[in-house]
């Protein structure tokens, strides 16, 4: 099999890639950091958060790095001010969203929506605060599902679908009402998919999905089996 | 040079801020060359002075003396300066947010109360807001600085910048919940 290797610029950097391969990817593999939620490395890209959006000349849209293939001669600008904007702006709406309370959270500290903040320098929410009231599920033996701190990014969909081949997870509903739910929008300890596995706990980037009996700012997450799940799913 | 006026001022929070400020050590008294601190917690007057030209605020507007106090020290004072997640984003104060105030002090005063069961206070207290809300909400804000409290660096930093004519940019050595 032959490989056609792609010529572009990303932010004015000459980087060659394989076709095939998305704007987040090539990036990262040249060191240049986009930001990102939804996407993690080892499940399939959805462009789901709208965090890691770039401009690409030519085109008036702003495009996805994790869903968006590089082609020849594309130019791609990661960080320019109008993005930086953006993307405090996208921030500013998840936290305003739920409830988010990094002080008291079990994730604070390890919690990627809460380091991307920093990152961005999202430094003060200019919305209103919607404060909804949201549930909490304890009933599974191990894991908890705390709703107030769920940003709909779908990585624990992904996993549980794609690498445990589980499915428990699913989303439901739409707009502000959206909400993951398990099952048949089941309590996660009556599933009878989930296999107990934890790989959503890990992937969840915040204090959404964690393991029971940790207190605040003791829920750090593994990520490092992603990569080697992936790849030997696509050794097999 | 004439000194600084700074005055620190502690809403809806729970001093965790001001300690914080305090955990400055030797540094205070490197600042208090350069400053005159004309207000804080632990002065006598209760009144907010005239000319301030940086107030220091923790907590959230969470009642309607706060409301009240943050509008005089908007009006009174050059520039404000946001003080930790309470003052940022109202943080715990707002984990009542959800909910109604009057069933929030009727399970505070009624459903929690060993003895004297009631419904809450009803004078001397002030009133509570419908919502705790951040700083920003209600007056301009010039410098956010978040954090469940923002280290003494990042603070010393801040007032530094300040006093150097600078607007401070703290984003690398404070987050929310740091
Ligand atoms: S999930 Fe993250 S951003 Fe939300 S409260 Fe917890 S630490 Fe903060
Ligand atoms: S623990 Fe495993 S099987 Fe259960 S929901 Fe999470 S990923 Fe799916
Ligand atoms: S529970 Fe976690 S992983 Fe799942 S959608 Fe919400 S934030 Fe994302
Ligand atoms: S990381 Fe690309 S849209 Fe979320």
């Amino acid at each position: 099999m032959t490989v056609n290797v792609l010529t572009l610029t990303i932010d004015d950097q000459q980087v060659s890639a394989r076709e095939g391969q998305t704007i987040m990817q090539v990036a990262t593999e040249n060191g240049i950091f986009i930001p990102r939620l939804c996407h993690i490395e080892g499940l399939d890209p959805v462009g789901a958060c709208r965090l890691c959006l770039c401009e690409v000349k030519g085109t008036p849209k702003l495009l996805p790095a994790c869903t968006t293939k590089v082609s020849e001669g594309m130019e791609v600008s990661t960080s320019t001010e109008r993005l930086g904007e953006y993307r405090k702006m996208i921030l500013e709406l998840l936290f305003a969203e739920r409830n988010h309370v990094c002080a008291v959270c079990v994730s604070n500290g390890h919690c990627d929506l809460q380091s991307m903040a920093q990152k961005v320098g999202m430094d003060h929410v200019t919305v209103p605060y919607r404060y909804p009231k949201l549930q909490v599920d304890a009933t599974h033996e191990r894991f908890i599902a705390d709703h107030n701190r769920c940003i709909l990014c779908t990585r624990c969909v992904r996993v549980c679908d794609q690498i445990e081949g589980a499915h428990t997870w699913d989303v439901m509903g739409r707009g502000e009402g959206s909400r993951v739910i398990t099952d048949l929008n089941q309590p996660w300890g009556d599933s009878e998919t989930c296999t107990k596995c934890g790989k959503c706990v890990h992937v969840c980037p915040t204090g959404a999905l964690t393991e029971k009996g940790r207190s605040v700012a003791e829920m750090a997450k593994q990520r490092r089996f992603l990569p080697y799940l992936t790849k030997m799913r696509e050794e097999w | 040079m004439s000194k600084v006026r700074v005055a620190t001022v502690w809403l809806d929070g729970c001093s965790g801020c001001h300690m914080s400020f305090l955990d400055q050590d030797e540094r205070l008294i490197e600042l208090a060359g350069l400053v005159e601190v004309v207000h804080s917690p632990i002065v006598d007057p209760k009144e907010f002075p005239e000319n301030v030209d940086v107030a220091i605020v923790e907590g959230a507007v969470s009642s309607e003396e706060d409301l009240h106090k943050i509008r005089v020290i908007r009006e009174r004072s050059k520039i404000l300066v946001s003080l930790g997640d309470c003052a940022v984003t109202s943080n715990v104060p707002a984990m009542r947010n959800p909910f109604k105030v009057a069933d929030i002090l009727k399970r505070a005063y009624g459903e929690m109360a060993d003895h004297n069961a009631g419904t809450g206070p009803s004078e001397v207290v002030p009133p509570l807001l419908k919502r705790a809300r951040p700083l920003h909400e209600v007056v301009h804000v010039d410098v956010f600085v978040p954090g469940c409290p923002p280290s003494a660096d990042a603070i010393y930093y801040v007032l530094s910048e300040l006093l150097a004519g600078r607007t401070p940019t703290p984003a690398e050595l404070t987050r929310f919940g740091a």
